[in-house]
């Protein structure tokens, strides 16, 4: 047996919280799609290809309400456009791999696998293209495999799952977790702040790009913020 | 659901091939070549500028509550950042701010 790099080892650690998200998540996917009238392999299909739990809510949802096939497209993609965002973001770190090696990067690219991945280069960035892999392919494995299991569990116990309970929120508590250590600097700090006013006041802006128009926003007075720090400090 | 299953199918591939596609844009694009330090400036922000703008409105306006401000969800939120600025640990601030989350959940609810 080939002996897994350390840093491995430590991403597979660092996904393990994850769990607690991923599966409550997958099995309420399997239970709504099946209720909406998938079969087992439809199911199975939008988990394995797909693989974004948010993106595949709500294509079952506009599935339910009978929208044009196109709309559907349109509407399931544009939740997944920040993937796009987590692509840029990955790819000064990981852009040096070979291709294959980025093509299974891009299909495991799952937002906790970019989140808690994105937090480990930044705080560490001694570690090289290798290790990072090692690390993003760490967080992946208890996240993706247990992510199919639960959602053909749900699909399978069906309605086993008590209804009411709150688990639409592991999202966003995961995702504070992983926010909050981000804030170093006040680049970071005006960053995240702006994107949470761009995104109320852009919340008009249909198929979800007030989000994108909010994160360009954020990006840009993140990085003109650490501008003027650093010439502030050169002067 | 009125769908023929090659509808379906369509639905599926389509979801996934475009969302594939995504993923792989700049990792798959700019591959090897260097970046200008001003894109790598605007880049080392990407993370912090998409995630507080994409779960902001998963806090203020859940739509398991149809969209109103709700107790629960919202103590739960201060409390996951409270944890978070408090230990600096993801692990714990997921398993607290999911029990404080459940806590309000049943005594609220």
């Amino acid at each position: 047996m080939m002996a897994l790099p350390r840093d491995y080892w430590q991403g597979v650690r660092d996904g393990m919280p994850f769990i607690l998200v991923i599966v409550p998540f997958g099995a309420v996917f399997g239970v709504v799609a099946t209720e909406a009238g998938l079969n087992l392999a439809q199911v199975m299909g939008f988990t394995v290809l797909v693989i974004a739990g948010a993106a595949q809510f709500v294509a079952v949802q506009m599935m339910v309400d009978n929208a044009p096939v196109l709309i559907v497209l349109a509407a399931s993609l544009a939740v997944n456009l920040r993937m796009a965002m987590y692509s840029a973001s990955l790819a000064p770190h990981l852009g040096r791999i070979s291709w294959w090696k980025r093509g299974m990067v891009s299909y495991f690219m799952v937002d906790q696998a970019y989140a808690a991945s994105i937090l480990k280069y930044e705080n560490t960035p001694e570690m090289r293209a290798g290790q990072k892999l090692a690390y993003y392919m760490g967080i992946v494995t208890p996240i993706c495999p247990l992510w199919y299991l639960s959602t053909w569990a749900g699909a399978v116990l069906g309605t086993a799952v008590p209804a009411g309970l709150p688990i639409d929120f592991a999202v966003p508590i995961t995702f504070l977790a992983l926010i909050i250590p981000m804030l170093r600097t006040a680049a970071h700090v005006v960053a995240a702040l702006v994107s949470i006013i761009g995104v109320l006041v852009f919340a008009f802006v249909p198929f979800n790009l007030g989000l994108l128009i909010a994160a360009l926003l954020a990006m840009m007075a993140g990085a003109e913020v650490e501008r003027r720090m650093t010439a502030k400090r050169a002067a | 659901m009125s769908f023929t299953t090659a509808q379906i199918w369509t639905i599926i591939i389509g979801l996934g091939l475009g969302s594939y596609l995504l993923r792989l844009s700049f990792l798959g694009i700019i591959g090897n070549r260097d970046l200008p330090e001003w894109v790598l400036r605007h880049l080392r922000y990407t993370a912090v500028a998409g995630m507080p703008g994409m779960i902001t409105p998963l806090i203020l306006f859940p739509q398991a509550t149809g969209g109103s401000l709700d107790a629960v969800r919202l103590g739960a939120a201060f409390a996951t950042i409270a944890i978070s600025l408090w230990t600096r640990n993801a692990t714990l601030t997921i398993f607290g701010g999911a029990a404080v989350l459940f806590a309000l959940h049943f005594a609220l609810g």
